[in-house]
């Protein structure tokens, strides 16, 4: 038995007393925690995913929502553009590099994206397995879709409509997997990579460019999936999908069955091929003064900048970051008072134990820091504790919403900011016990002793 | 430095006063190693009062008092706490166990602080001796007065300490538990050849001890 021990059973002498300030530490602890873990992951994941983009061109309608879909590959996209964006767009001269995407199918709940092997290059993909796609149909996946699938080089696939992982099936020529990447901590790790002419005939187009569109647009005969899709090019993808009538049934309870459905990057009707988004690279700064403005200029073209765009996300998302932190704080401040409270209550009782310890010959600096380790051994319980409920709830949200998984929310991560949060707990509940503990040096152990009470 | 000749205690012209008020007057007196006296007097005169100032706990108000030769008056406090730490296992009129600790972590803290280390067999012995053992893992809340004085005894021993001084260490206790507690004293004194002053009122101990110490009311004395 030792003071440290002393200490110990003082907090277990007044067991429910101790149990409740850990509790409090424990919550605004784990909110601190929760807030740092998402905050510094999302904001990592967004600046990882959207490395080396200076501009993504899609569909008019939500810059967010283009941004979302077609960098994060979490939202639907905004619709549909002309393939002959790409040109148009590759002859100006102050672009350095145009990436295709062509998004609306998936396999497994992991979104198929027509594109070229540049998408792969811009994450610093690298393979860890196979080669590069070199003709439609052949698939190169992320590491993370492989691990997932247990898909394996040669291996066939078949990709269903939509990004959900609840739509049917293509009954067509199925993918083949030629090449698994190594991990990019980015969102090309659960990708699946395959050129835009995959995507094209999967739809029922032939990958050479057709010529002109002598059929009409609103003709879906062309069109071979069993139920009827609303393809409507107005830009509005979570709105026209929403009438989009699932007549098949889906198997699974996803919470996504929500989502809407997005656009088929191959417009249906006509014989104009069409791509979901462009990722745009600049050659100059002049390009980020005059191309947004030339795109938006364009009927159906948008332009968004991924910096702006996610800036403003996290700017109105910080606002309600900001008044969590406030209040976890908040928290954190009376669990500290709570603390002082208690001790302060107790030491008071435990004036004839002070007086005893020091006639066995306790230095009063040693009774004073074991006084202090009983505040700093309540504040590290409620701060461990809390670091353990904070990851728990991560671990638990990611598990349970895979969007939060898919931006790369996991709980398997420690920042330095929890050491902070955990240090400033433990400081707290030192300086809890600094004052009440001051009290070993002004006890009279003589008068203390006398007392009979 | 403390050769069995030289008293363990001594105290000299002690008199320690209170708001001007005379509450302790002690006449000469010297314990040798391995003497035991009983401190007599009646309530009110001054025998917890000596205890305090003998353990180093009162500054008295003039006189002296030297434990195993050092004047008490002379040390630093830190000195004085290490002298009672390693010299001196007391036994307070109000017990003074620690109420979070069970009885054997009370005697098992008060080994490590006096001897910075555990020695749990002894602490089982001392425990045994005492008649606690079906007890040892109570709360002193749930002792009776006599088994919480029993209790407060072997914590005074059990760092093996040269003096023990106990202040009515066997008010609470029927005749039997006074006279078993009384010769468990004397005995582990014996055994480790400590230095006992009890202070009491309670005559069934006078004839167990070969000396007293008497103190008047302080009123008569001054
Ligand atoms: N802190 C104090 N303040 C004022 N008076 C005190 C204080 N401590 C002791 N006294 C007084 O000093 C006198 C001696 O007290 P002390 O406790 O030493 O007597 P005692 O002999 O131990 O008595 P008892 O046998 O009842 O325990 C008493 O009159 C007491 O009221
Ligand atoms: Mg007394």
């Amino acid at each position: 038995m030792t003071l440290a021990g002393l200490s110990l059973a003082y907090l277990k002498d007044r067991a429910l007393n101790t149990a409740l300030n850990i509790l409090l530490l424990t919550l605004s602890v784990a909110t601190l925690v929760i807030l740092v873990l998402f905050s510094s992951q999302l904001a990592e994941r967004f600046e990882r995913d959207a490395q080396g983009i200076d501009l993504v061109v899609g569909a008019k309608g939500s810059p967010l929502q283009l941004i979302l879909s077609s960098i994060y590959q979490v939202d639907v996209p905004t619709g549909n553009i002309p393939l002959a964006t790409v040109d148009l767009l590759r002859a100006d001269p102050t672009v350095a590099e145009v990436i295709p995407l062509a998004l609306g199918d998936s396999f497994r709940g992991y979104r198929i994206v027509g594109t070229e092997p540049a998408y792969v290059e811009n994450f610093g993909g690298v393979l860890a397995q196979g080669q590069m796609f070199a003709a439609d149909y052949q698939a190169v996946i992320g590491a993370q879709v492989a691990r997932e699938t247990g898909a394996g080089l040669g291996q066939k696939f078949v990709g269903s409509h939509g990004l959900s992982g609840d739509g049917h099936d293509h009954e067509e020529t199925p993918y083949e997997v030629v090449g698994i990447l190594a991990p990019t901590g980015t969102v090309l790790d659960r990708l699946i990579v395959t050129p835009v002419g995959s995507i094209w005939a999967a739809h029922g187009f032939a990958p050479p460019p057709a010529e002109g569109a002598a059929e009409d647009h609103d003709d879906h005969a062309g069109h071979d999936h069993d139920h009827d899709h609303d393809h409507d090019h107005d830009g509005d993808g979570h709105q026209d999908h929403a009438a989009h009538d699932h007549e098949d049934g889906h198997e699974d309870a996803h919470d996504e069955h929500a989502e809407a459905e997005p656009e088929h990057a191959a417009h249906a009707g006509g014989g104009d091929l069409e791509v979901t988004a462009l990722l745009i690279k600049y050659r100059s700064s002049m390009a980020a003064v005059r191309l947004p403005n030339f795109i938006n200029k364009q009927t159906e073209l948008q332009a968004a900048a991924p910096a702006v765009e996610m800036t403003r996300l996290l700017s109105l998302l910080g606002v309600g970051i900001d008044a969590v932190r406030a209040f976890a704080i908040l928290l954190m401040a009376t669990s500290g008072l709570s603390i002082f409270v208690a001790l302060y209550s107790a030491l008071r009782q435990r004036e004839g134990d002070m007086a005893m310890l020091r006639v066995m010959g306790a230095r009063p600096g040693a009774i004073f820091g074991h006084i202090v380790l009983e505040g700093v051994l309540l504040a590290a319980a409620g701060a461990l504790l809390g670091v353990a409920v904070g990851h728990a709830v991560v671990a638990a949200s990611a598990a349970s919403f895979p969007q939060l998984r898919d931006m790369g929310l996991t709980a398997a991560r420690f920042e330095t900011a929890e050491l902070v949060i955990v240090m400033a707990a433990i400081g707290m509940g030192a300086l809890a016990a600094l004052i009440p503990a001051l009290k070993v040096f002004r006890v009279d152990i003589a008068k203390t002793l006398a007392d009979t009470r | 430095m403390t050769t069995p000749a030289e008293p363990l205690i001594e105290v000299r012209n002690l008199r320690h006063e209170i708001d001007g008020r005379c509450v302790m007057a002690a006449p000469a007196f010297a314990a040798a190693k391995g003497e035991h006296t009983l401190l007599l007097g009646p309530s009110g005169s001054g025998k917890t009062t000596l205890i305090n100032v003998i353990t180093g706990l009162i500054t008295p108000t003039s006189g002296e008092v030297r434990i195993a030769g050092q004047l008490m008056s002379a040390l630093p406090a830190a000195q004085r706490d290490q002298l009672r730490r390693r010299t001196i296992g007391v036994v307070f009129q109000t017990l003074r166990l620690i109420g979070a600790l069970s009885v054997r972590q009370n005697l098992a803290l008060a080994q490590r602080l006096a001897l910075g280390q555990n020695d749990s067999t002894a602490i089982e012995a001392l425990i045994a001796q005492v008649g606690l053992t079906h007890r040892a893992d109570a709360r002193p809340r749930e002792l009776s007065q006599g088994e919480g004085q029993r209790a407060a005894i072997a914590r005074a021993l059990c760092a093996r300490p040269a003096i023990v001084v106990a202040d009515e260490p066997t008010s609470a206790l029927d005749d039997a538990n006074a006279i078993a507690m009384s010769d468990l004293l004397l005995a582990t004194a014996e055994a480790t050849g400590a230095t006992l002053l009890i202070a009491t009122h309670d005559n069934r101990l006078r004839a167990r001890f070969d000396r007293t110490m008497t103190l008047a009311a302080p009123q008569v004395a001054a």
